[in-house]
């Protein structure tokens, strides 16, 4: 039974670091390696748990950034008061160790299917799950119209933001700078609301996917705009962070 | 910090879920036993700053699972839960 065979199948496996790339100052990238890890869809997250000598286990789960069919990597923000986010992006090194377990999610991913333009919409870290999806569309040089609704506290704080600086033909990148701008900054400067969305978002008619992540407050402001513009709920799939860390 | 802010979705359990159904099901959907709404397990509000896990429906607010794990057990209420329906792993929507 196919059933059958799926039982058991998430088994925690031993995960080493095997590069790290900084981010900005308080997210990092870890690249990892983990014997009988069998890939993942754009859009899914893993488990990390860290083990102390004492025993004493922490679990948090994270958002996968690498595309389909790239080395698995991890995005991760540093939390105040963090029990696993400040090891990880302040601490772990190349050959440390520790576990994982996925991929997880069967809702919150795209496969590059299907022909309707896609609106992503990120609101911080929220960008990482995003992040998946953008590149699997450039690796798979599909053509789907996607856009890019992206808010950041400040310029600093903008992950990944050499890469969406030279989007992939048909990728459009909207920006938005919440707390602080640089000088001759040409992006929006505000947190995200409905006359922004009425500007980014294509019409409802043209039937887009939709994928938001961000914090709960985040997540609610986009849906109901998007809601209000006449997104049919169902057509916009969300993720929500916690402060959790 | 305040309640709303610690609401989480269903995506923040899946693998939780996973341990406990052995597939994935943030993307089957379920229907809520007070309501009768229909949605992906993945929009539940879930809650896990209590000593368990607790899902409600998104529609009416009823709760539709709760989970509370020991070392040595595991605790599931499905009671809220009228059915899940659970789609194989290729032809999820």
């Amino acid at each position: 039974m196919a059933g059958a065979a799926l039982l058991g199948r998430l088994t925690w496996l031993a995960a080493e670091v095997v590069d790290a790339v900084q981010e900005t100052p308080r997210v990092r990238t870890l690249v990892l390696e983990a014997d009988g890890w069998d890939g993942h869809r754009a859009g899914q997250h893993v488990d990390v748990r860290l083990t102390a000598e004492d025993g004493y286990q922490a679990e948090r789960s994270y958002s996968i950034a690498s595309a389909p069919g790239e080395p698995l990597a991890v995005t991760v923000e540093e939390l105040e008061d963090g029990e696993v986010s400040p090891y990880l992006v302040s601490e772990a090194h190349e050959g440390d160790r520790f576990e994982i377990r996925g991929p997880i999610g069967g809702y919150f991913v795209w496969d590059g299917s299907g022909e309707p333009p896609v609106l992503l919409i990120a609101g911080g870290s929220g960008v990482v799950p995003l992040m998946s999806m953008i590149r699997h569309r450039a690796r798979t040089g599909s053509r789907t119209p996607t856009r890019l609704l992206y808010s950041s506290r400040s310029y600093e704080d903008v992950i990944y933001r050499a890469e969406l600086d030279e989007p992939a033909d048909g990728l459009e990148v909207f920006q938005t700078l919440t707390r602080s701008q640089p000088p001759g900054w040409a992006g929006y400067a505000r947190r995200i609301d409905a006359e922004m969305l009425g500007e980014v978002a294509w019409p409802a008619a043209e039937e887009p996917r939709v994928f938001v992540c961000g914090s709960t407050r985040f997540v609610d402001t986009a849906a109901d705009g998007l809601v209000a513009m006449g997104y049919p709920p169902q057509s916009i799939r969300t993720e929500r962070f916690g402060a959790t860390g | 910090m305040r309640v709303d802010e610690m609401r989480l979705d269903g995506n923040a359990i899946g693998g939780l879920l996973i341990e406990l159904f052995g597939t994935d099901l943030t993307g089957s959907m379920g229907v809520c036993a007070s309501c009768g709404a229909r949605g992906h397990v993945a929009t539940l509000d879930v809650y896990v700053h209590a000593p368990g896990v607790v899902g409600r429906c998104r529609s009416c607010g009823a709760v539709m699972i709760r989970i509370v794990r020991s070392e040595t057990r595991t605790w599931l209420d499905l009671s809220g839960t009228r059915t899940i329906e659970i789609a194989d792993a290729a032809a999820l929507e």
